[in-house]
């Protein structure tokens, strides 16, 4: 068991605080008709995953750029401005079902891919850029759906949030493809060696001849393809393109990334591990939701897991360089 | 022909021009010492040869090709291999994978999925290579930030032989090591001239450039300003050079 942690890079620590918190909610959650704690039917539990795979697929986006010690605070509204972008082609201007797909998709590379732009051309650091994308991604999704949500998309986009093949909801197929996709490149192929030797040193990355600026401009498209991947699904499911979708996900998204496993400051990085992560916020966001706490508490609880999780992250490295 | 030729090379940061033309040859396994003092652009000089600074004016050839306008990836892959000072290494990669970084050899995964690394042949090789170099390294599956400063310029010399190099640039190999690690280091050197790969040697310590090397070369304020071979020259020579008092 701790082998195969070890091999796939997933803390040990990050299962077992999803386990704990598993147990904890489960106690906690309140009890059915039927003397069955809610938190632990079948229903609730895909609720979860369903809750999860939106920001799960951000947290990988977050995790390619953070293992190459990049930052990209632009995942949330760029889900907004894919989702609006998807819709719109399909409601407002009639085109065939598939297009919400592409736009969907194409508007979130596209946005990465500018971040990606900026970053390696003109040597603004990713913070600022993405913080920049954040605002120009949001107000981009207003001004394009006018502010309002645009409604009724085709059954065959519906059929990517709605349906239950198999009595699984789709988008958990989809999170689980995503996620072992992102795996196999993070951990299995030269680009994943290159993100993470890039994150851990740069100059080390360079010297060894691995295109630097190409690198990084992959990893800032994929980070946008998956805010466009969370925003389709998005839209799938509530039948809308909203242009406030997503807000703060990015604040899951690098929570969930962080608590995961990966190295806010580079050169570690899993997608198993992230995963986790997801879980973690997850079973956190639904199981103060089955206890009826306030959603601005809820907030709280997510940016304090966020600082907590960086602190002891601190507490064990600089532990271990004392050695 | 030599192997490495420099003609004219210059290169400016900004306003501040760091080399002046500089024109230097290396032949096949030859060992040759760069000396200077600091600021001399001893290092600006090896990063314009293994391409990662590129240059304003002048020319690069090595074996035989003009390499002036290609990128550090291939200069690497056409046999310059440079062993950086900082090392270079990834301190929180195991040792396997940093010296294969950048050249990760790839299978098919189940014999379907393309690009898969190969993780059990780079496990296999490094340990080959280690034990070749005779060093003792604990694991190959430890990250490199956990190694000791001797070690870690192992890994780093292992990584620069594993692809069979034609020239090898060592900036600085034996300044932060114990007297026992630099004499490996320079037995290494001359295993390394016997199956003819060229070496050239950066080093503040002219003992160890006057025992390693068979020619010196003099860099001041990014000129060669002298060109010495080892038999025909003394330390108080070298050293009069470095600080300019021969004009």
């Amino acid at each position: 068991m701790l082998k195969i942690l070890e091999r796939t890079h997933v803390r040990a620590e990050s299962l077992a605080v999803l386990l704990v918190l598993v147990v904890v909610m489960a106690i906690l959650s309140p009890v059915t008709g039927s003397g069955v704690r809610v938190f632990l039917t079948a229903n609730n539990f895909f609720n979860i995953i369903l809750a999860s795979a939106t920001f799960g697929i951000l947290a990988i986006g977050a995790t390619f750029v953070i293992s190459a010690a990049g930052i990209d605070l632009s995942l949330g509204s760029v889900l907004g401005l894919a989702s609006v972008t998807g819709a719109a082609l399909v409601v407002t201007l009639e085109l065939p079902w598939y297009f919400a797909i592409l736009g969907a998709l194409g508007a979130g590379a596209a946005a990465g891919a500018v971040n990606g732009f900026i970053i390696t051309r003109g040597h603004v650091p990713a913070f600022i850029v993405t913080l920049g994308m954040l605002g120009i991604a949001r107000g981009l999704a207003l001004i394009i759906s006018s502010g309002r949500g645009i409604y009724g998309l085709p059954e065959e986009i519906l059929f990517l949030g709605q349906a239950r093949p198999f009595g699984v909801p789709t988008p958990v197929f989809i999170l689980l493809f995503v996620a072992l996709a992102s795996h196999y490149v993070l951990a299995h192929t030269p680009f994943g060696h290159h993100t993470l030797a890039l994150g851990d040193n740069e100059n080390s990355a360079r010297a060894t001849g691995i295109n630097i600026r190409r690198q990084r401009m992959l990893l800032y498209t994929i980070s946008g393809l998956m805010a466009g991947i969370a925003g389709l699904i998005f839209t799938a499911r509530v039948n809308t393109g909203d242009p406030t979708a997503g807000l703060n996900y990015e604040l899951l998204a690098i929570t969930a990334a962080i608590i995961g496993g990966t190295n806010l400051f580079g050169g570690r990085g899993s997608i198993l591990g992230t995963m986790i992560g997801a879980l973690i916020m997850g079973v956190l966001q639904n199981g103060l939701n089955l206890m009826a706490v306030q959603a601005y508490y809820q907030q709280m609880a997510i940016g304090a897991v966020l600082i907590a999780a960086v602190w002891l992250d601190q507490i064990r490295t600089r532990g271990r360089s004392l050695q | 022909m030599s192997l490495l030729e420099l003609s004219g090379v210059e290169k400016s940061f900004g306003p501040v021009q760091v080399l002046h033309g500089v024109n230097l040859t290396v032949d096949a396994g030859e060992v040759i010492g760069l000396v200077g003092d600091n600021g001399a652009g001893k290092s600006t000089l090896m990063k314009t040869i293994t391409g990662v600074y590129t240059t304003d004016k002048g020319r690069i050839s090595f074996d035989g090709n003009d390499v002036t306008g290609r990128n550090p990836g291939e200069r690497r892959e056409s046999g310059i291999e440079m062993i950086y000072q900082d090392l270079a290494l990834a301190p929180q990669q195991d040792v396997a994978n940093n010296i294969f970084l950048g050249r990760e050899p790839t299978k098919r995964f189940l014999g379907l999925l393309p690009g898969f690394v190969d993780k059990s042949k780079i496990d296999a090789e490094a340990q080959h290579m280690i034990d070749r170099l005779g060093v003792h390294v604990p694991s190959i599956h430890l990250p490199v930030g956990m190694l000791s400063g001797g070690q870690q310029q192992t890994i780093a010399i292992a990584r620069a032989l594993t692809f069979k190099p034609k020239l090898v640039i060592m900036d600085e190999p034996t300044a932060a090591l114990a007297v026992r690690e630099v004499e490996s280091v320079l037995n290494l050197i001359r295993q390394m001239r016997d199956e003819g790969i060229a070496t050239i040697l950066i080093s503040h310590r002219l003992n160890d450039v006057f025992e390693a090397c068979g020619r010196i070369v003099v860099l001041r304020r990014g000129n060669v300003i002298a060109d010495l071979k080892r038999d025909e020259t003394d330390m108080a020579e070298v050293v009069s050079y470095i600080v300019g008092a021969h004009g």
